[in-house]
């Protein structure tokens, strides 16, 4: 009933390749950033912003990043933290290294960085596939870790690479507290994340979803193999640069290049397998979900089961659940929390009459 | 009949192909003329799928060349078979399954796009006008192919049937002016096969397009074609238009058997 598409005609092509069709979406993805852009900064306290909004927003830029590459062009990759740490360093040498270097800027050419590095390790996709190609970005994530910690100019000589971020200035205006940072990374993430669906609902998106679905087709009608899976590498690549540097910069402050190991990766393709693969808001909702159950479980673990069972229990059975209702979620629905939300919405437009 | 078939457009020569031990094809000639319907017939596993690949690069031939408007090779890639205006269909249905109607058929228009990535993300200007003129395009397709209800709809959820008909489709897309049709009626009942049959006669007669088709149905096959090539494990075993062909003996022999 109340989302319902009945009664929206749409009398040209364009109106009909908007980039959310449906009245109902528009204002609801309206509201949704007016939400988190106006209300929740004057309502959110420090620990929300720092410890769950930021977070939480530069993991789902990260995951939008992976599902561009594993979701949408099919290429299963493990290195998705490491290329978050090229991210990182990238923009931190930039900054470090040239004066008066935008904020804005350094972080979109540790991005660009990101890309060149997953343009490189994107080649051995040329020849193999799934699992195999798994492998040899796993190679990716511990050479890159590695290099970083080896080769001191990245870290400008500071001991085991370590890397402090400075200051945030875009403008004259100092971005120091958490609610200044929540916004510059809200801003960042939702015009990528903006960026993103567009690509995939173009041209580009489409080559690598025939790429994903059926290689020796989409070769026979023209796409360039190469190019297109060279391009799903780079743009992925990218987006999880600039969450690296958002990471160092925004959510973290000090970081060193072990932060960024396989444990991250796997998180990452944790968030877009709950989400949802290939979905930009599945990526928003895995995010979410792997950063909030743990603390969600921190609160209510010890509030149900108290005194009975010592702390150290506790943590221990905390991991326990967390796998548990992964597994769960996965059992219950295969397609990730956008395809829960995506039955719910057709639910809904019937509901509340039965028919 | 509008159409008028015209001159050699595509020529195979002594095409052979291997597969370690395994021999494909062996030494086989033949030709396409523009605008004809030309089709390759043969029991299971006599080559014809094999032949198709060559033709639009997914294979390459140990020896042979093909010469395809003037243009002598050896081997190509699909990509640039494509570029010249060669589209095909597959024998097992091979669409983008993730993907409603709509974006599969467009996918077949990527070679007439222009906009790069960088287009693509702002959406645009340059870009969402590109988007718009080739949806035109493919809702011609749609509207040739009376598949307009199920435009929307996510290949995977559709019917056999339909699903062939979307190939098809995408094939079309990309305007080519020859079309390789690997068994597009296999597995069809008769009023599928007769929707089929009149797709690949109205694409003939009113694109134009040269039409190289694989078939089991001889009954279609006969009455469809302008010539026909019969392979029989990896052999050319006749050539010729259809009556020709029927009535060739080793033709029947190949699909029927010889007492011995």
């Amino acid at each position: 009933m109340l989302y319902r598409e009945a009664g929206q005609f749409k009398a040209s092509y364009e109106a009909d390749q908007q980039i959310f069709p449906i009245l109902q979406d528009r204002i609801g993805v309206l509201l949704l950033i007016g939400f988190f852009a106006l209300a929740v900064p004057l309502f959110a306290d420090q620990y929300w912003l720092k410890a769950i909004l930021i977070p939480v927003l530069i993991f789902s830029l990260a995951a939008i990043g992976l599902n561009i590459l594993t979701g949408y062009a099919g290429q299963l990759s493990l290195g998705s933290a490491a290329f978050m740490a090229v991210g990182a360093f990238g923009a931190y040498n930039f900054m470090l290294r040239i004066d008066g270097m935008p904020f804005l800027v350094a972080i979109l050419l540790g991005g660009l960085c990101a890309a060149l590095v997953g343009v490189m390790f994107g080649l051995p996709s040329l020849r193999i596939k799934g699992f195999y190609l798994a492998v040899a970005t796993l190679a990716a994530q511990f050479f890159i870790v590695w290099a970083l910690v080896k080769i001191e100019w990245f870290s400008n000589y500071s001991s085991s690479g370590v890397i402090t971020a400075q200051e945030i200035e875009i403008l004259g205006f100092a971005f120091d507290g958490p609610q200044s940072k929540y916004l510059l990374t809200l801003f960042v993430v939702v015009v990528m994340a903006l960026l993103a669906k567009n690509m995939v609902r173009s041209t580009t998106g489409r080559s690598w979803m025939a790429v994903r679905d059926m290689d020796v087709a989409a070769e026979v009608i023209g796409i360039r193999l190469m190019r297109t899976k060279l391009t799903a590498f780079a743009v992925s690549s990218f987006y999880c640069g600039v969450a690296g540097a958002l990471y160092a910069y925004t959510y973290i402050g000090t970081v060193e290049p072990e932060g960024f190991n396989l444990d991250l990766s796997f998180k990452i393709l944790f968030m877009i397998i709950i989400g949802g693969v290939g979905s930009i808001m599945g990526s928003f909702l895995g995010a979410a979900f792997i950063v909030l159950l743990p603390i969600a479980l921190d609160v209510f673990v010890p509030m149900l089961l108290g005194d009975l069972v010592s702390s150290s229990f506790v943590s221990n059975l905390q991991l326990i659940v967390f796998g548990g209702l992964i597994v769960f979620f996965l059992i219950v629905e295969p397609h990730g929390l956008a395809r829960l939300w995506q039955i719910g919405k057709e639910k809904l437009r019937l509901w509340p009459f039965p028919h | 009949m509008a159409r008028e078939i015209g001159d050699v457009i595509l020529k195979m020569e002594g095409i052979s192909l291997s597969f370690g031990g395994v021999k494909a094809l062996t030494n086989i000639s033949f030709d396409v003329r523009e605008h004809e319907i030309r089709s390759i017939i043969g029991p299971n596993g006599a080559g014809k799928s094999s032949m198709l690949n060559v033709i639009n690069g997914v294979y390459h031939p140990q020896e042979g060349q093909v010469t395809f408007r003037g243009e002598v090779r050896r081997d190509m890639e699909p990509h640039k078979a494509a570029k010249q205006g060669i589209a095909r269909t597959f024998q097992n249905i091979a669409l983008f399954k993730g993907m409603s109607v709509i974006d599969n058929i467009m996918t077949g228009r990527n070679l007439k796009m222009k906009c790069n990535v960088f287009h693509h993300a702002l959406h645009w200007g340059k870009a969402r006008a590109e988007e718009i003129e080739h949806r035109k395009k493919v809702e011609e397709v749609i509207d040739f192919l009376e598949i307009q209800n199920i435009r929307k709809t996510p290949v995977g959820r559709l019917p056999y049937g339909l699903q062939k008909r979307v190939e098809l489709g995408r094939a079309l897309a990309a305007e080519p002016s020859m079309m390789l049709l690997d068994e597009p009626m296999a597995g069809m009942n008769v009023e599928e096969k007769q929707d089929m049959c009149r797709f690949i006669l109205d694409v003939n007669d009113q694109f134009g397009t040269t039409i190289v088709l694989i078939e089991h149905d001889m009954g279609v096959v006969m009455d469809i074609s302008d010539r026909v090539v019969v392979l029989d494990y990896g052999k050319k075993i006749g050539d010729g238009e259809p009556d020709e062909v029927k009535n060739n003996p080793d033709v029947i022999a190949a699909y029927l058997g010889t007492s011995h």
